[in-house]
């Protein structure tokens, strides 16, 4: 873990203060007043916005030019990055392009596949992994050097961010690529949503006893269920989502113009157990196009007032 | 084997139309193996075609031949004579194969009859599936002899991501997660600590990525 704080992010988790991160998917167009709308939702209620990139591999504004746009509104962007659409070239470049303009968190990601996005024909790239991007972005910023071992004019110092899915299979294994993304280089972790509390606790357990708590600041992921349709979907269509049963009759157990609350309560209480857990150290609230929540959630779950 | 798949008759029909007389000429390795180019693929398609052209009032000839390998000369060569009796060749071969045939005879139109599709093995009578995406460059003893270049949707080298669920691809129901089958695998042999390293970004110098590939064999040029 860098010692000097590099963003806002940065300073909040590294001072111990419980985090709150965002999300913000940019437009399907050109229109940054999108962007100014959710961001003035998010003002004041989160240390720092993620910048989905191309998200569900569906063509939106670039995260590059959203995080900038963001940046310009005051508030700090964690830009997304996808191995899917760059090789190693672009992926280096955007990263340099990126910092110049003031980007200083990235989260690196592989990418969903672009058989689930509107443009199924398209060429994948996947030159390098998300790992490779994490010790790419690494060794850009201690070694001051691009993947050719070419001295950086300047070196681009980036916060750096990774994913995990504690609920993907096989579970034995996901501790160990957790350990694999933190000697890569990650300083930060943001997880899949959480609504499997049971097997979140025996994962950051284990990692807790591999010491990679220590090493890297986790970040639980959480999603507001809005219908018990939406949280049917979820389960059975997003990849790698894990949603017991018990959540979906909870949900389903209310009236229907109840459901929306009973969701946000849910994930209110998601993040109360959170911030008393061992080894947590903020909580990513991914309200889906439903940033007009994340205050109430924010606020609910006591985080910010 | 080099796996391949014919094409629809309607596309063969339109390459061929302008044409008196064809020769379908078959190849009797890989694409036979996959019943897509041998002998007997050679024998339907021919009567399929005559008798689609029939229907429509079209008069062609339709010749038929397979031979070992349409990728080697000397077995290119026995169809010589055929060739020069026709106006066309449709090629039941892979890629290579029509590329050959190409070469061998440039005054001869000729056409592909099937899909290539992928290096692999027939896992099951019927049921084939990719396997090698010849990258130049074997990395399988890492990965207990499965390879994540091809057979991992996103070509991961430091897998799973976070879509692997009950050992299923996210992109496919249809498709293993290689990492899954990499996992299990290197648990039998007692080597699932090789994961525990981190794997470096490909060098894709010896894929097609840094341009068309030749192999030169000194101690076999005469």
């Amino acid at each position: 873990m860098t010692t000097q704080a590099i963003s806002n992010l940065h300073s909040v988790l590294s001072s111990g203060t419980f985090a709150v991160t965002g999300e913000c998917g940019p437009p399907r167009g050109a229109d940054m007043n999108v962007l100014n709308k959710k961001g003035e939702l998010l003002r004041g209620w989160v240390d720092a916005v993620n910048v989905t990139d191309n998200q569900t591999a569906i063509v939106r504004m670039s995260s590059i030019a959203a995080s900038k746009h963001l940046l310009d509104m005051g508030l700090e962007p964690v830009m997304q990055m996808v191995c899917r659409d760059r090789n190693r070239i672009a992926i280096q470049s955007d990263i340099l392009g990126a910092y110049s303009l003031g980007i200083r968190n990235i989260l690196c990601l592989s990418g969903d596949h672009q058989s689930f996005g509107s443009q199924p024909d398209a060429m994948n790239v996947f030159d390098i992994d998300s790992m490779n991007l994490i010790r790419t972005v690494k060794d850009m910023r201690d070694e001051g050097k691009d993947m050719s071992g070419f001295d950086l004019k300047e070196a681009p110092k980036m916060f750096i961010g990774a994913a995990a899915n504690p609920f993907a299979d096989p579970f034995e294994y996901r501790v160990l690529r957790l350990a694999k993304k933190i000697d890569a280089g990650v300083d930060f972790i943001q997880t899949q949503c959480i609504y499997n509390m049971e097997r979140f606790r025996e994962w950051i357990r284990l990692a807790r006893e591999e010491g990679l708590t220590e090493k890297a600041y986790i970040m639980g992921g959480v999603t507001p269920i809005k219908t018990v349709g939406m949280a049917k979907y979820m389960k059975n269509k997003v990849a790698g989502m894990d949603i017991p049963d018990e959540i979906i009759n909870r949900v389903a157990g209310v009236p229907k113009e109840k459901q929306t609350e009973e969701g946000l309560k849910i994930c209110q209480e998601t993040i109360e157990e959170l911030k008393e857990m061992d080894g947590v150290h903020g909580v990513h609230v991914m309200a889906i196009e439903w940033e007009e929540k994340v205050a109430d959630i924010v606020k609910g779950a006591g985080l910010r007032k | 084997m080099i796996v391949g798949e014919q094409k629809p008759i309607e596309e063969i029909k339109k390459m061929v139309a302008p044409y008196k007389k064809l020769l379908i000429l078959g190849c009797g390795t890989c694409v036979k193996t996959c019943f897509a180019g041998g002998e007997d693929e050679t024998a339907a398609l021919a009567s399929a075609l005559r008798m689609a052209f029939r229907t429509e009032g079209v008069s062609i000839e339709i010749d038929e031949q397979t031979v070992e390998r349409q990728c080697e000369n000397e077995f290119i060569q026995e169809a010589a004579k055929k060739i020069g009796e026709n106006d066309a060749v449709l090629s039941l071969a892979c890629g290579a194969g029509v590329q050959a045939m190409a070469r061998r005879f440039p005054k001869e139109p000729v056409y592909p009859g099937l899909n290539t599709t992928f290096i692999g093995v027939q896992e099951s009578h019927g049921v084939f599936t990719e396997e090698c995406s010849g990258c130049g460059n074997c990395e399988l003893g890492n990965f207990g002899g499965i390879c994540p270049v091809t057979r991992c949707s996103k070509k991961l080298l430091n897998g799973p991501c976070g879509g692997s669920q009950k050992g299923i691809c996210e992109v496919d129901a249809n498709t293993e997660c290689a990492w899954q089958l990499i996992i299990d695998r290197l648990k039998t042999l007692g080597q699932l600590n090789n994961l525990r390293t981190y794997i470096p970004p490909k060098n894709w110098k010896t894929s097609n990525s840094g341009g068309p590939r030749k192999l030169v064999r000194e101690d076999h040029i005469i």
